[in-house]
C-alpha cells in the first residue's frame, strides 16, 4: 500500500505501529524523499502481509494516527498449502488436476515435483497451492480430495492447516 | 482384592506376571483362555498356569468355559482380555454384561464392546453400583482416560489428535528411515511381531478408528460408530511421498483426528514437521490434546505390549480396589 503521511520526526513509526498491532507482517518499505520535497508530506510504501480480515482495522488505526491511505495494491496469494499426491497422476490427465484449482480462480498450483518410478507403477507427487484466502484454500482442497476421489489418487494433507 | 481374568493370551500373561512379581493385593479366583478354565475361590496358582501356559498347553481344565467363570467364580472384578471383535463385540459383550449384572466390576482391554455398548454397559454398572473400566483399550500404556476423565476434568477438549497405532508408526518409520517400500517395511514389522498375519485391522487405519470412537463416545460426548470415522490407510504410501515430504524437513504419520465441534472423525496419513511432537519413533504411541483451561497437552508411550497393556489394566484395577472394594 502507498501512504502518505507528515515529514516529522516519528511519523514512520507510528505508521508502522498499526500493522503489527494487527497482526501484521511487514515485507518491505520504500521510502522515497523527492527533489520536490519542500511539500510537508512523505510518500511510503509498504508491502506487508496481513491476516485475513485485518484489513479495514488497520486502514482505521492508520487514520486516527493521521496517516492517509493513497493507494492499495493488489492482494496476493497469501496462503500456501502443500500436499502430497500418490497414484496413477500422468494415466489420470495430471493437467486436468492442476487445472481443477487453477480454475477457481482464488487458488492456484503453484509447485509440482513428480516422481515417477516404474512404468505401470504409481507415481508421487507434492503440490503447492497458495490462495487469497484461507476459505479459498479450504475449497481448493475439497476440490482436489473430489478429484482424488474420482481419480482413485491417495491425497496426503498436512497436518496443520494453511 | 479377588478378580476372574478372561484371556490368558499376551495380555492376561502379563497381567499374571505383574500380579506375581509386585505386592499388589490381587488374588485370582478364576481364570479362562479359549479351551480351558479354572475356578479356585481359595486363590489359583498363577505361576503354575503361566508355566502351562508357557509349555503350550491350555492354562486350566478343559470344559470349564469362560461363561462358567463369569456366572460361578467369587470374585470382585472381572478382568476382560479378550482379542477385540468389531463386528459384534462377542463373545466379551455377553460376559460383560453378565458380570455388571452380578454387581461385579468390570475392567478391559477390549475395544469392541467399548466402542459398540459403552452407553448400555455404562448405564448397567451405574445400576449395579459398580464400575466399568477400559484404561487398556487405547494406546496402551498411556493413561489417556483417566487423564481427560480426571485431570482434565472440566475442560472443554477443542481437538484431540495423535498416533493411534504402533504397527502403522513402525512402517512409516522404517519407510522414512531406510526407504523401505511399504511391502518390506510390513514385512520386517511382520518378523518382529509388531504386525499380524493379517494386518489388515492396523494398515487400514482400522483400530485406530476404533480408539477414536472410544475416545468421542466415552469422554467427548459424542454419538459415532466406526462407520462416522473417514479412515484411509497406509498401503498405498510409497518411499517416494516420504522422500517429498524429507524435502520440506516433514514425515508422514497415520494421524487419528477428532474435533468435537466440527463433528470430525478422522484417520489419514498427513504430513507432519519432523519436529512436531507427535513424531515419535518406532511402535511409539502419542496423542496430543487440546483443552481450553490446560492448553495443548502430548502423551507418548508405549501403545501395546504385554507389560504395558497390564499397566492400564492394574491401574485401573487399583483405582476400583482403592474405592470400592473392602478389606483386601
Amino acid at each position: 500500500m502507498k501512504l502518505e503521511m507528515k515529514d516529522q520526526p516519528g511519523q514512520l513509526v507510528a505508521a508502522l505501529k498499526p500493522i503489527s498491532a494487527v497482526g501484521g507482517n511487514i515485507i518491505a518499505v520504500i521510502h522515497q524523499r523527492e527533489a520536490s520535497a519542500a511539500a510537508k508530506a512523505l510518500d511510503v510504501q509498504i508491502v506487508l502481509e496481513l491476516p485475513e480480515g485485518r484489513l479495514e482495522t488497520l486502514l482505521e488505526l492508520l487514520r486516527e494516527q493521521g496517516v492517509t491511505v493513497v493507494r492499495i495494491g493488489e492482494e496476493r496469494l497469501l496462503y500456501k498449502c502443500t500436499l502430497i499426491m500418490i497414484g496413477h497422476l500422468m494415466h489420470t490427465d495430471l493437467s486436468d488436476t492442476v487445472d481443477r484449482i487453477d480454475r477457481t480462480g482464488s487458488a492456484e498450483v503453484t509447485e509440482l515435483s513428480l516422481v515417477m518410478p516404474a512404468i505401470n507403477a504409481p507415481s508421487s507427487a507434492r503440490i503447492t497451492i497458495r490462495s487469497t484466502t484461507r476459505t479459498e484454500m479450504k475449497k481448493a482442497i475439497r476440490i482436489l480430495r473430489g478429484v482424488a476421489e474420482q481419480k482413485k489418487l491417495l491425497i496426503i494433507e498436512p497436518l496443520e492447516d494453511a | 482384592m479377588r478378580i476372574a481374568i478372561l484371556g490368558f493370551g499376551s495380555v492376561g500373561q502379563g497381567i499374571a506376571r505383574a500380579i506375581l512379581a509386585k505386592d499388589l493385593n490381587i488374588t485370582v479366583t478364576g481364570l479362562a483362555d479359549s479351551r480351558s478354565g479354572i475356578i479356585d475361590a481359595g486363590g489359583i496358582d498363577v505361576a503354575a498356569a503361566l508355566a502351562r501356559k508357557g509349555n503350550g498347553d491350555s492354562c486350566g481344565t478343559p470344559g470349564i468355559s469362560p461363561a462358567d467363570v463369569v456366572t460361578k467364580a467369587e470374585y470382585d472384578v472381572l478382568v476382560e482380555v479378550t482379542p477385540t471383535n468389531v463386528e459384534t463385540a462377542e463373545p466379551a459383550l455377553g460376559h460383560i454384561r453378565e458380570a455388571l449384572g452380578r454387581k461385579k466390576h468390570v475392567v478391559t482391554s477390549n475395544k469392541g464392546p467399548i466402542a459398540l455398548a459403552y452407553p448400555e454397559l455404562r448405564a448397567l454398572a451405574e445400576a449395579n453400583g459398580v464400575l466399568l473400566k477400559y484404561e487398556a483399550t487405547v494406546c496402551g500404556a498411556i493413561p489417556l482416560i483417566h487423564a481427560m476423565q480426571e485431570g482434565l476434568a472440566g475442560n472443554s477438549i477443542s481437538r484431540l489428535y495423535g498416533v493411534f497405532n504402533g504397527t502403522c508408526n513402525y512402517i512409516l518409520t522404517r519407510m522414512a528411515e531406510d526407504s523401505l517400500t511399504y511391502e518390506q517395511a510390513l514385512a520386517e514389522a511382520r518378523e518382529l511381531g509388531y504386525a499380524e498375519a493379517d494386518p489388515t485391522y492396523d494398515v487400514e487405519g482400522i483400530d485406530a478408528a476404533i480408539k477414536l470412537v472410544i475416545l468421542a463416545n466415552t469422554i467427548l460426548d459424542m454419538h459415532t460408530t466406526l462407520d462416522d470415522v473417514e479412515r484411509t490407510g497406509i498401503t498405498l504410501l510409497t518411499p517416494d511421498a516420504l522422500r517429498l515430504a524429507e524435502d520440506l524437513d516433514c514425515t508422514i504419520r497415520l494421524i487419528g483426528e477428532i474435533v468435537p465441534k466440527a463433528g470430525v472423525l478422522r484417520v489419514s496419513p498427513r504430513i507432519i514437521g519432523k519436529e512436531h511432537p507427535l513424531v515419535v519413533e518406532g511402535t511409539l504411541n502419542a496423542v496430543t490434546v487440546e483443552a481450553d483451561l490446560a492448553g495443548e497437552l502430548t502423551f507418548i508411550g508405549k501403545g501395546a505390549g504385554s507389560t504395558e497393556t497390564a499397566s492400564a489394566i492394574i491401574g485401573d484395577l487399583l483405582y476400583i480396589h482403592d474405592r470400592y472394594v473392602q478389606g483386601s
